[in-house]
This record gives C-alpha cells, sequence and structure tokens, in this order.
C-alpha cells in the first residue's frame, strides 16, 4: 500500500527541512515531499490526515533491551519491538546482556532471524566486546560484524582492564565498529543502589558516587586518544562525564555519547520512597546533574537520546530497593518525555528529531536518520499536543518497570512507518 | 482525632515535634509499671503483636516483646535469616502471610532500608519499624530523647554529640531527625570514611575528630562499630579506631561536667567506650534500655487503637 501523509510539519535536520508539506511514499520509500501532491494522487494511494501533527525520519534508539534469547519472560523481540513502534521509534539496537550474550555469530544471527520473523521495526544487533561479557578476552568482532553487529559493547559489564579495553578499541577500529562502553569504576560503586549524595543519606540506602562514572570516562578518553578509535559512553549520567567528553571532542578525538530521557527529568529524590522503578544504572542523580545534561544536550557535546530500556518482571522489582534490578523501560515515554523539552526550549524541534534519529544513525552507521528522496520510508508521525496520562495498562511492552506510570503528559507517537509500513497507528489512522 | 495521627511508625523523618512529643509523655507514664509488683495492665487484652526479626536482634526484640506483654497483647516472634530472600520467600510473600493471620501491629526489623514503608504498603496492621537498613530505628531515638529528657530536664537547646559509624547507622539518623525536631543542636564525629555525604543538610554540623566534637556537649552519644566493617578499608584497625574515636576519660572532660554518656548496645568495651567511661558515673546506659520498654509500651499503645488521653 502507498501513502501520502497529508499536511503535517516535516522536519528533517539532514536535508535542513521544517515546512508544512506533503509526503509521498511509494513502493516502501519516500517518494516526494512538497505541497498539494496529496491533491493530485490516483486511488491506490491511501491519504493520512496528519495536519497538526510532526512528521519526521523514524527514531532510532542505540540502547534497547529486547531480553531474546534467555529473558523472555520481561521482553521479547516481538513485544519490544511492538513497545518501539509504539513509541515512535522504528529501528532498535540491541545490546548483547542476553542470555546466552550475543558474544558469538550464532546469537546474532538467531536475534536477525527472529527480528526477520516476528519483530515490527529493525533491530540491529550489537556485539560483546568480550567473550561473555567477562572482560577478560576479546570477542569475535570480525564475525560479529559479519554477522549484523553494529557495534560492540559490554553494557552493564564495563570493561575494568585498561589494557583489555586498550586492545579492544585497537582491534574494533579494525572492523569499524563503534566501541559502546558502560562506564562505571566497580571498585567504587560496589554495593551502590542509587547515587551518592543528600538523598542517600536520608534514605540509608548504600551510594555509588558520580566520580565511578567520570574517573572511567576520564580513563577510557585517553585511550581512545591512545588508539584513534570510535568511542561511544552510554547513558552519560553526571555533570563531571560531561565536561570530560567535551574536553575529548574539542581535542578532536572521536569520542561520542548518549543520554536517557529518565536522567534528563528525575533527580535522585524520586529514590527517598523505597520505589524500585526508580533504581536504575547509572543511577539518577542531582538537579546539577540534569542542568549539565540539558546544557550538554543543547550544545551538541551529547549526540544522541538513547531510551536503554531495561524492562524487569515484578520478580525483580517487587522487592526491597537494594535487592532490586537496576533499569526502567524506556521505549514508551522518551517521545512525550523529550517534547518536555521541546517546551522548556532545552530543544528546538529540529534537534529533539536530530537527537532520536540523524545523529544516532550517523554514530553508528545505519541506514535512514532522513527524509530524502529514494530512503527507505522510515517514518515517526507525532502528535505534539495530545494530553494523556501514563497508565501501566497502555505499555505494549512486557513489563511495567516505569517511574513515570500516573504522570501526566503531553504529546505522543502517532504513526510509526517502517520501510513504508504501518508498524504503528493511532485508532485515527487504522485502515 | 487521636493526639497521634499516624498508622504506623515508620521513621522520624516524618513525624512533627508534637507527635514525638506524644509518645514521650506517653511513655513516661508506662515507665511506672515497671515498679509495681505485677508488671501487667490489661489495656492491650486481645490484640496481636508480631515481632517479625528478619535480622537478628536479641536486645530490641525482647524490648518489644516485654512491652507488649506488660500490655496484655499476644506477642509473636518470628525471625529469620539476615535476609528474607535467604529463605527462598519475598517480603512480598511474607506480608501476605502476615495479613492473612490479621495482626494489629507488626514490628519489623530487616537489614533494608525501606523494608518496613514497604510492608505497610502492603499489610492492614499497623506497623513499627524496628530498623531497617540503614535508614531508621525510631523508637531508639525516642528511647534516647526520653533518657535525655529525664536526665537534662529537657531537650530543646541542648548540644549532642553522636560519634562513631554515622554512615551505617539507623540510630544516628533517627536521632539527628529527634533532636533537631525538638530543639536540640545536633553534632556527628568520626573518621571521614564513616561521614556519609549530606549530613549538613540533615541539620548536622560534622567533625572529623571527637575533640572538638565533645567540647561543651551536654550529651555524648556513641555509636556501636560493627565488626563486619572491619578489614573493609574505612578503618585500619581497632586498635586505631579506638585511638582515635574511642570515649575515655580524658575526652569526657572536654565534654560540660554534667554531661551524660549513652550508647545504643552492646557496646564493644576497650574500642567505643573505655571501660572506666562505660561504667562510669556519666553512663546511662541501663535507664536507656529500661526506658526502651516504656516507649514501646507507648508505641504499641497508640498503633493498637489507644488514645494518648486515656491510659
Ligand atoms: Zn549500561
Amino acid at each position: 500500500m502507498d501513502f501520502c501523509l497529508r499536511g503535517g510539519r516535516v522536519i528533517d535536520p539532514v536535508r535542513k527541512l521544517d515546512l508544512t508539506a506533503d509526503v509521498l511514499v511509494k513502493d516502501g520509500v519516500v517518494a516526494r515531499i512538497g505541497a498539494g501532491i496529496a491533491a493530485g494522487v490516483d486511488g491506490s494511494v491511501r491519504v493520512l490526515d496528519v495536519s497538526g501533527c510532526w512528521v519526521m525520519p523514524g527514531l532510532i534508539d542505540l540502547h534497547t533491551h529486547l531480553r531474546e534469547p534467555g529473558q523472555e519472560y520481561k521482553e521479547d523481540i516481538a513485544t519490544g519491538t511492538r513497545a518501539a513502534a509504539a513509541g515512535g521509534f522504528t529501528a532498535v539496537c540491541a545490546m548483547p546482556n542476553t542470555t546466552p550474550p550475543n558474544d558469538t555469530r550464532a546469537v546474532t544471527e538467531l536475534m536477525v532471524r527472529r527480528a526477520a520473523e516476528v519483530g515490527v521495526v529493525r533491530v540491529y544487533p550489537i556485539g560483546a566486546i568480550s567473550k561473555g561479557l567477562q572482560g577478560e578476552s576479546l570477542a569475535e568482532m570480525g564475525e560479529l560484524r559479519e554477522a549484523g553487529c553494529v557495534a560492540v559493547s559490554d553494557d552493564g559489564h564495563p570493561v575494568m582492564n585498561s589494557e583489555l579495553l586498550r586492545r579492544a578499541l585497537e582491534y574494533a577500529r579494525t572492523f569499524r565498529l563503534p566501541l559502546v562502553q558502560h562506564c562505571e569504576d566497580l571498585t567504587l560503586s560496589a554495593g551502590g543502589a542509587m547515587n551518592e549524595g543528600v538523598a542517600s543519606t536520608r534514605a540509608g540506602i548504600r551510594a555509588q558516587p558520580a566520580a565511578a562514572e567520570s574517573s572511567m570516562v576520564a580513563r577510557d578518553i585517553e585511550l581512545c586518544a591512545l588508539t584513534g578509535a570510535r568511542y561511544h559512553v552510554a547513558h552519560v549520567s553526571s555533570a563531571e562525564s560531561v565536561r570530560l567528553v567535551r574536553e575529548a571532542k574539542r581535542r578532536g578525538l572521536p569520542v561520542s555519547c548518549e543520554v536517557t530521557p529518565h536522567h534528563l527529568m528525575l533527580t535522585d529524590d524520586a529514590c527517598a520512597h523505597y520505589d524500585t522503578a526508580t533504581k536504575c544504572n547509572p543511577p539518577l542523580r542531582t538537579a546539577g546533574d540534569i542542568e549539565a545534561l540539558r546544557e550538554g544536550l543543547r550544545d551538541g557535546t551529547i549526540d544522541a537520546i538513547a531510551t536503554d530500556h531495561a524492562p524487569h518482571s515484578v520478580l525483580e522489582k517487587d522487592v526491597e530497593f537494594e535487592q532490586a534490578a537496576f533499569g526502567m523501560t524506556g521505549l514508551e515515554t522518551a517521545v512525550p518525555l523529550m517534547l518536555e523539552l521541546v517546551r522548556e526550549g532545552t530543544l528546538t524541534p529540529a534537534t529533539f528529531v536530530a537527537r532520536l534519529s540523524s545523529s544516532p544513525a550517523a554514530l553508528f552507521a545505519l541506514p535512514g536518520g532522513t527524509l530524502s528522496d529514494g530512503t527507505p520510508a522510515d517514518i515517526t508521525v507525532i502528535d505534539p499536543e495530545a494530553a494523556w496520562t501514563c497508565e501501566r495498562s497502555a505499555f505494549v511492552s512486557r513489563s511495567h518497570n516505569s517511574p513515570f506510570i500516573g504522570r501526566a503528559m503531553r504529546g505522543r507517537p502517532a504513526l510509526t512507518l517502517v520501510a513504508g509500513r504501518i508498524a504503528f497507528s493511532e485508532e485515527r489512522f487504522r485502515g | 482525632m487521636s493526639a497521634f495521627p499516624h498508622r504506623h511508625l515508620l521513621g522520624i523523618e516524618t513525624l512533627t515535634a508534637a507527635d514525638l512529643t506524644t509518645i514521650l509523655d506517653l511513655g513516661e507514664r508506662f515507665l511506672e509499671i515497671a515498679t509495681r509488683p505485677i508488671k501487667k495492665v490489661p489495656t492491650l487484652r486481645g490484640k496481636t503483636v508480631i515481632n517479625l526479626f528478619l535480622e537478628p536482634s536479641t536486645r530490641t526484640r525482647t524490648s518489644f516483646e516485654i512491652a507488649a506483654k506488660r500490655l496484655s497483647a499476644d506477642a509473636i516472634n518470628i525471625s529469620g535469616a539476615a535476609s528474607s530472600t535467604v529463605k527462598g520467600e519475598t517480603l512480598l510473600d511474607t506480608a501476605r502471610n502476615l495479613d492473612a493471620m490479621s495482626p494489629d501491629v507488626v514490628v519489623i526489623r530487616h537489614s533494608q532500608a525501606g523494608a518496613a514503608q514497604m510492608l505497610a504498603g502492603r499489610v492492614s496492621a499497623g506497623v513499627v519499624n524496628a530498623g531497617d537498613g540503614a535508614h531508621e530505628h525510631p523508637t531508639q531515638a525516642l528511647l534516647d530523647c526520653s533518657t535525655i529528657r529525664a536526665h537534662k530536664g529537657k531537650l530543646s537547646g541542648l548540644e549532642v554529640a553522636i560519634c562513631g559509624d554515622i554512615t551505617h547507622s539507623r540510630v544516628a539518623r533517627s536521632n539527628i531527625f529527634a533532636l533537631s525536631k525538638l530543639g536540640a543542636r545536633v553534632r556527628v564525629a568520626g573518621p571521614r570514611t564513616l561521614l556519609p555525604r549530606g549530613l549538613e543538610a540533615m541539620g548536622a554540623t560534622v567533625h572529623d575528630r571527637l575533640e572538638p566534637a565533645l567540647e561543651g556537649v551536654d550529651v555524648v552519644m556513641m555509636l556501636r562499630i560493627q565488626k563486619e566493617r572491619m578489614g573493609t578499608g574505612l578503618f585500619p584497625n581497632t586498635r586505631e579506631y579506638s585511638r582515635y574515636f574511642g570515649l575515655n576519660d580524658r575526652r569526657l572532660a572536654l565534654a560540660n561536667p554534667d554531661a551524660i554518656v549513652m550508647h545504643p548496645g552492646p557496646i564493644n568495651r576497650g574500642v567505643e567506650l573505655e571501660p572506666s567511661v562505660a561504667d562510669g558515673p556519666r553512663a546511662v546506659i541501663l535507664d536507656q534500655v529500661a526506658r526502651g520498654v516504656a516507649i514501646r509500651m507507648a508505641v504499641l499503645y497508640l498503633l493498637a487503637g489507644g488514645e494518648a488521653g486515656e491510659s
């Protein structure tokens, strides 16, 4: 089926477009963008009225946990990609901490095959840096790349050994794979269930200092300078980490980073009532850190917004705070939360699209991120004004570990097209 | 409207000075029962109190048990390993089972911060926090305040030093909140490794040596050093700890001449307290124990449905 999206605000920072226009999708690709196209199409094209909505290149999440293989009771490729589509994402990068971990071609191939069978958005696997995510010996990055991995990471298991990280950067560079690091010095963070500060002292919860993150960012930047490899900091959360990345970019190093919506929106005070949905790693930090993250997002130090969608069942979350698993779901709340940043002026509509689509595509060399003629029609349409309340029952993800349940939201995805096919749509666009 | 408008006692932080005074005053009246030949009143007859101690503590558990029995409540003790998950049962399961037994009050001791609050959200009984991880231990702070008030005649305007491992101490947190709310000024002291960040925001003055903290204080509260902190890099050994952070007669001389010495017990003699101080005339440690029972009677009474005015 061919579509014409009529009368939306079309935003594409790569083409420097921001105008009201119609978008014609033919044979799965973007055929044309311009005024009055809808008036001229024949009956074979379905015209969808998207006036009042924003039309943009499909959102790409660099950091998703799909939990398949191994932990399908939390999420699987089918439910995770449906949640992604509902959240406005047309592609997700799947982290390798599955069971078994994605450290070999066989696991990557399984994920690629499952995604083709049941996935509703594109799935790009991220391979492991080290075998078994153990931080001891290098994973087979050449084969991982060949099988479809777009980056390497031991996410959740920071590479503590500096010599191994040096070799991993060199080896990843050989295969043009960006190396994604979860920065956390495990000796500094040991036992810490939240950010160390006033809130943790009041609550009596064992905590980890922000320096556990930034000290590893500092070390890694030096190794990036030594090796020349593409280095990407996952989910930056502290002001000092942002400062270090800014300085590294000024030095001309191939360093990039991402931030999650929850680190931009919530402080560690949210943990004060022992709500395990607020427990994540890196932990929620202070108002000062949030300010620095928002500034980094504004000035381009932070390249991308990624969800770190980390589904967990009640088995892991309905327990005492310190015993609960780290992580929260994020695919379905990213768009409305980041629209709050647009309304308050941290992001312009164009940077909103850049941080959620164009930059992620460029960082991991993925298709998409623009609405150029002839590119596959991965398109996200959002209704920026729709008012709604985030409710547990509305989640498509198999898990509901979100601290935003109950929050009044404004704006949400209305339509998600992947290669010209509807992956998600609001009621009004259903045939 | 009851003089104590709370269903649970989860911590001091959320209470008002008036709430604290209600409990202290009532505790004062219950203290007399211990001096009677028959130390029992029928006040809570027919009520059930469950002592759920998932972290071992003979002293606190016994204190709550005696408190319940002196009020004629049926007291049942359930104890477990250091953590409920060791037994394979989650706190949530435990809560469901407890609720099925319809207790009036559940007293919980648990190794995890927030456990009492979690339980309170899931049972219909009143919940008393008898210590949750490094968070709060409200009845200990109340019995400490009761002891100070008895010896000093007031709390307002007093200078109180709390010394030792502040980071891991629920006693310290509850006392900082309680004493500040009741008008005392709190200083904390210990090596920097045992002083968490943000204490100033809680209203305390922070010292990394004992001497300046003790100067001119009315009350010295020493905290217990846990054996399991040894060898974790927080301090080198008990010898050095006692040398720099233990309370001896020389250091105590820095405090006001009529200053009292407190300790939540059990004491590591020769570590945080020299025996001469622990057994000296300034120590009010056994008085703390006696008042602990009376304060817990007051708390059980208020949560099991009593009114502050009609004991
Ligand atoms: Zn991570």
